[in-house]
């Protein structure tokens, strides 16, 4: 989901650690290191990486382009190739039809089937372009707060991943928990007196 | 910091708290919210509110949609056991309106509508179009963040158990179905 969008999903993180200077050229370092792979000609069944907030399909890192005022601002892409089951089905019975005509016997092993499944999914993966679902992703470095327009699990997880092997930082998720420990001031006492709450029954 | 898979699941019940406790406030008391944000000139529940009783055996959970929800039926839920789990609300500052869905387990936002159009009126302002958006999204945030903090330090108080937990009993009673 897009940050123009008329409406948006926004989860929260806080960026754990620094990155030791120059900034601006480390994360471009980073973005350009795990740009976006194409994957249509190839085999592969995913692909994760970043791409340009403004071209998210010729992914470009060049100069400042992600730099916007104090901010980064950039995307996640994650390229899928959906095989349907349906679909999937009628390849594997065409492919065991021929095995076994080629071999006359009645029936595959277990281990053969297996074999076949996966060299199926191969083939149909190099035959279907990949759908692209773009996240994208503001970064205020100063207050380490990042803002990501998705709140699906998947991609919630991809996006920490990506993030950590890319710039060497973790990103902690913004919530209940998490906004009380690292966001709301509290003394020593009071983070154990939060460690030890348990629900309020607000009915009798 | 403990591990935070757990901590999500076992704090999840403070974001739950957190929403009707700001319901709650929406009803009793908007000075209290203009005393978080001094530009904020009202809070309004939205179009829509779910609740979740988790006192039965099975997961009961009540979506109340639509611009003239009746509320009265949430408070009634709420009257029976079930939590808020889910809030839509309506920020407003003077000329401009922010509209959004806040869950409470993950305090993630939804929906989220920003004052003025969702695209530049020309290219050339795309950077200061942005720029402003970035600021919307982030006004809307630091409110959340800061309404948070207040119920935190108010629900690790003594005041919680002793005053504000009464006074929400009390709202949820006053209901008349």
């Amino acid at each position: 989901m897009g940050l123009l969008s008329s409406s948006v999903s926004i989860s929260r993180y806080r960026v754990e650690g620094k990155i030791k200077n120059p900034v601006t050229e480390a994360v471009a370092k980073g973005l350009k290191k795990n740009a976006i792979t194409d994957i249509d000609e190839d085999a592969s069944e995913k692909s994760v990486g970043w791409t340009s907030f403004d071209n998210p399909f010729s992914p470009t890192f060049e100069g400042s382009s992600f730099l916007l005022g104090n901010l980064f601002v950039f995307s996640l892409r994650i390229d899928r190739k959906s095989i349907s089951a349906k679909l999937l089905k009628k390849h594997m019975t065409i492919e065991t039809t021929k095995r076994l005509d080629k071999s006359k016997r009645r029936f595959l092993s277990k281990d053969e089937k297996k074999a076949l499944k996966e060299k199926v999914i191969m083939d149909l993966a190099m035959r279907i372009p990949s759908t692209p679902n773009v996240y994208d992703l503001i970064w205020d470095y100063e207050k380490s707060d990042v803002y990501f327009f998705s709140s699906l699990r998947s991609s919630n997880e991809d996006l920490e991943s990506l993030f950590k092997r890319s710039f060497d930082l973790a990103l902690i998720r913004i919530f209940p928990y998490t906004s009380a420990d690292l966001l709301s001031n509290l003394s020593d006492q009071e983070r154990d007196d939060l460690i030890g709450l348990s629900p309020t029954h607000f009915s009798d | 910091m403990l591990d935070l898979a757990v901590a999500y699941n076992r704090y999840r019940f403070l974001g739950d708290e957190f929403i009707t406790w700001l319901w709650f406030l929406i009803e009793t008391d908007q000075n209290a919210i203009r005393s978080i944000d001094p530009d904020c000139t009202a809070l309004e529940i939205g179009n829509r509110i779910v609740l979740e009783n988790r006192k039965s055996k099975s997961l009961e959970r009540i979506s109340i949609k639509g611009d003239d929800a009746g509320l009265e039926e949430g408070r009634l839920a709420l009257k029976k056991g079930a939590l808020l789990t889910e809030l839509n609300l309506i920020f407003k500052t003077g000329e401009n309106q922010w509209q959004f869905s806040l869950k409470g387990e993950s305090l993630n936002l939804s929906n989220l509508k920003t004052p003025g159009p969702s695209n530049p009126p020309s290219p050339e302002e795309m950077e200061f179009f942005l720029l402003d958006k970035a600021e919307q999204f982030n006004k809307i945030i630091k409110f959340i963040e800061l309404t948070f903090k207040s119920f935190i330090h108010l629900r690790i108080s003594n005041n919680w158990s002793k005053k504000v937990v009464p006074n929400i009993k009390k709202w949820i009673s006053s209901i008349d179905v």
